[in-house]
């Protein structure tokens, strides 16, 4: 086991295990409440697979009412309760302890309303991302936020990660694509916050909760703000010789007044992987950028050549425009299959810190010097429209040492990101991975308010303690809950 | 610091504003807090009023990274023109109230944060909130507080960014806000539909939005709904011509860049209602319950508009504050002229007590904007 710490379990909710089971199924349907150690250890840890713990019990309610009930009965007998969408958080955000109730969302799979005229979806929350958009798609709608594990994870983990995805440079991250929710709050009641109309007076509560990483409370239906299918769409491919020059096309792009859906860029390790992996037929070059436009095939010819022009001035490698949806898809066939060809070259830790658009080259650069200093290769592929950076660190998990090694480069590249006028995580979430590097980024004081406000909401610490804020500074919070 | 004639605070620095919110802590004595005083009428408020308009300057502006950062008392006239001369804008368009309400301020960004202002290309682009990057503040002990960043994402730790929005200074005073800018669109035009009622005008709304065509602004007044479509010049006249053969049965006028330019400026500073002192409801509803709740308004004998594809009501005119929102809950009474009642609607229990909670975190003296949104 490497360096992040979990609290020991409470033997005292150990002890009580069999009658807070017992409480569990005599308030739910039988086949809701998973006990048995065969089978919780389905629910040990989430993407985040180098840290696992199999939880007391995981539920697996169908209604916002059966959600309520476990939340009530984990209250009065305080036990500690982890949401859990699909499991698909890079950052730990679904790891159980021994003492815990997994809440999961994968029998909230209800579509409630589709209002096209409204332009909303409400759902419940444990639908997959990619669900929402193929039922919309017959309306010729479509639903914006579309991160890499869209085929898997639920809307109540992009909610609670506030999940953003490569097209969000125009589309903006769940938060701005999120109109309403139903919260059960730690209490067991319920709350409705928002819902079809744009925006409500009052605190903005739903914003507060989007992101929030389940500290606040659990959703259970959503609704969503859906938007018109565009008519089409169509990338570029621009190949550079440098970082720095790749940089400056992406800064040049956006101040041109042309808002690409996505802009995209993978440095040299990853374009070498990618060739060798999926035979993309990349150029051989220093950086790659993939540019997508949207509209209609003439309001993307004008687009393409304005972009065209943008990069001439750059002298770029090479300048590849998609003819067809072929083309289209072998421009984005290396980029869709980076993180498999990775993989295939060994281990690898996945970041996500992000930095102003400016500062990227001198991030890659700074990032090229820790890959030296700490003997461990890295490949950059990332959004760099909105410098959300996905540095993948290589390493051997078979090697002693090597994740300890692994995980101590990928906290310098966040320390740099941080440096650089950056933050620790763009849209992956702090979860146990990155809650010790929270003191980098904010003031004692600044986590002090954050935690003071989950406190508001949940005075007993029992929603996915732990997590999110350094353990050294929650353990006074949690250490007065458990009194 | 100065202190001018009508006793206003109006401290130059961060740490200036700490000192005085923390004496003002100490003491228990409420704040009126304003950033330009253009927004939200706080006579009633209690507490000596506190400015943040001497807190000003742009601090950073990196065009090629969206990305501005200023501080509270930056006059937003200041920053529009600042960003119009990078071809960029804030894409929110935030609404200038000062025809409508009256009053000699001038609108600062920290202002139209605290209100999230946002105008009618809120129905495309999304609100004042949906832009900001991140957030300076003091809070109700007199401390400063930072949250979010300067970078578009960001979901490191708790939102308190979003939180801060819109709280009309009752959480902290804003000091500095990171706001995304956008390029703005190079062309404009706008669709005319005469002599329709609200009904006919959500028909347009609901098939326009439906479309591909990026309609950036969709309002009623008087009989006439208006479409307002953006881009690049080749896109303008493609939309254009879209849009007129998807309503080819109705009577469509075009209106110029110009006559466009003024005609939404008018339209999200709500100049239709200005000149008068008659109350004056923001009312946010389910677009396509506008016709019913519309009518129900103009029956209390005043006067509606459309903003937001429908979603926007503004109504002008008498009614008790309990009679507006018995057809309408989701409304705000933006000029008073005289009203009883509280500006702000009551909320859901649970909601309200989680609010008070979040207030008495931020605020444990209950010295900013006392009595404002409904504590």
């Amino acid at each position: 086991m490497s360096g992040i710490a979990m609290p020991q379990p409470d033997e005292h909710i150990l002890k009580r295990a069999p009658q807070i089971v017992a409480a569990l199924r005599e308030a739910l349907p039988q086949d809701t409440v998973i006990s048995d150690p065969e089978e919780t250890r389905a629910y040990e840890c989430d993407a985040l697979t180098a840290y696992r713990c199999a939880p007391l019990a995981v539920v697996l309610p169908r209604s916002t009412g059966e959600v309520a009930a476990v939340m009530r009965i984990c209250a009065d007998m305080g036990v500690p309760v982890v949401p859990r969408g699909a499991g698909t958080s890079l950052a730990g955000g679904a790891l159980p302890t021994a003492d815990c109730v997994v809440i999961g969302t994968a029998r909230l799979r209800d579509v409630l309303e589709i209002d096209t005229d409204n332009r909303f979806i409400r759902v419940q929350t444990g639908v997959t991302n990619l669900s929402v958009s193929e039922m919309l798609e017959p309306h010729g709608f479509f639903y914006a936020p579309d991160p890499s594990s869209q085929l898997a994870c639920t809307i109540a983990g992009n909610i609670a990660m506030n999940s953003g995805g490569a097209h969000c440079l125009k589309y903006g991250v769940t938060t701005n694509n999120l109109m309403g929710a139903t919260v059960v709050l730690t209490t067991g009641e319920i709350v409705e916050l928002g819902g079809p109309e744009l925006g409500a007076s009052g605190l903005d509560l739903l914003g507060l909760l989007c992101g929030s990483e389940g500290q606040l409370g659990i959703v259970t239906e959503a609704v969503l703000r859906i938007m018109p299918r565009p008519e089409g769409a169509r990338p570029v491919l621009i190949g550079f010789d440098g970082a720095e020059v790749a940089g400056e096309c992406v800064a040049r792009i956006i101040r041109s007044g042309v808002l690409p859906v996505a802009i995209e860029y993978m440095d040299e390790p990853c374009l070498r992987a990618v060739e060798d992996f999926a035979h993309a037929g990349y150029p051989d070059c220093a950086a790659v950028l993939i540019v997508e436009v949207e509209g209609s095939p003439d309001e993307i010819a004008d687009q393409i050549a304005r972009i065209r022009r943008i990069a001439d001035e750059l002298n770029p490698v090479e300048f590849r425009e998609s003819r067809n949806a072929d083309d289209a898809l072998a421009i984005w066939k290396g980029r869709k299959s980076a993180f498999g060809a990775m993989g295939r070259l060994g281990d690898y830790i996945c970041l996500d810190g992000t930095v102003p658009v400016g500062r990227l080259p001198q991030t890659l650069r700074g990032i090229g010097e820790l890959s030296k200093q700490h003997g461990l290769e890295v490949a950059n592929v990332f959004h760099a429209g909105d410098g959300n950076m996905h540095p993948l660190i290589l390493f051997d998990a078979n090697e002693p040492g090597q994740l300890e090694r692994a995980e101590a480069f990928g906290a310098d590249i966040l320390r740099l990101c941080v440096e650089m006028g950056g933050c620790l995580t763009g849209e992956h979430g702090v979860g146990v991975e990155k809650r010790d590097l929270m003191g980098t980024q904010y003031d004692a004081l600044d986590l002090e308010m954050q935690m003071e406000v989950k406190h508001a909401f949940d005075p007993a610490w029992l929603l996915n303690p732990a997590k999110v804020f350094p353990l050294e500074a929650s353990a006074p919070y949690r250490l007065k809950a458990a009194e | 610091m100065t202190t001018d004639a009508i006793s206003r605070l109006a401290p130059a620095t961060e740490d200036e504003l700490g000192g005085i919110v923390a004496e003002h802590f100490a003491s228990g004595q409420p704040l009126r807090i304003a950033g330009g005083g253009t927004r939200v009428q706080t006579g009633h408020v209690a507490g000596e009023l506190l400015t943040t308009r001497a807190i000003s300057g742009v601090v950073t502006y990196e065009p090629g990274e969206m990305t501005l950062i200023a501080r509270a008392g930056t006059p937003l006239q200041e920053i529009e023109a600042m960003l119009a001369s990078e071809g960029q804008a804030l894409a929110f368009e935030p609404p200038d109230l000062r025809r409508v309400l009256g009053g000699d301020g001038l609108p600062t960004i920290g202002g139209m944060v605290a209100a999230n202002a946002s105008g009618p290309r809120r129905v495309m682009a999304g609100a004042c909130r949906d832009h900001l990057l991140g957030v300076r503040f003091v809070d109700g002990q007199g401390r400063i507080l930072k949250n979010g960043g300067r970078v578009m994402k960001n979901v490191t730790g708790l939102d308190l960014s979003k939180l801060l929005c819109g709280s009309f200074g009752t959480l902290g005073v804003l000091t500095e806000v990171a706001m995304k800018t956008l390029p703005h669109a190079q062309a404009r035009a706008t669709l005319a539909f005469p002599g329709v009622d609200e009904a006919a005008a959500l028909r347009i709304f609901a098939s326009a939005l439906a479309t591909p065509f990026e309609i950036s602004g969709a309002a009623f007044h008087d009989g006439t709904a208006w479409l307002r479509i953006e881009g690049l010049p080749p896109q303008l006249a493609y939309r254009q011509k879209r849009l007129q053969d998807l309503f080819s049965g109705h009577e469509i006028g075009i209106l110029d860049a110009d006559a466009t330019v003024s005609l939404w400026r008018d339209l999200r500073d709500v100049t239709h209602f200005a000149g008068t002192d008659a109350p004056l409801w923001r009312v946010l509803v389910k677009p396509s319950d506008a016709p019913v709740i519309a009518g129900a308004l103009r029956r209390l004998g005043g006067q509606v508009s459309l903003d937001w594809g429908g979603g926007l009501i503004w109504y002008c005119g008498p009614g008790e504050v309990a009679a507006v929102r018995a057809i309408a809950p989701h409304s705000v009474l933006v000029r008073h002229a005289g009203q009883n009642g509280l500006a702000f609607p009551p909320q859901s229990e649970p909601v309200a007590r989680l609010s008070q909670g979040l207030r008495r975190k931020f605020d444990p003296a209950g010295i900013l904007n006392p009595g404002l949104m409904g504590v």
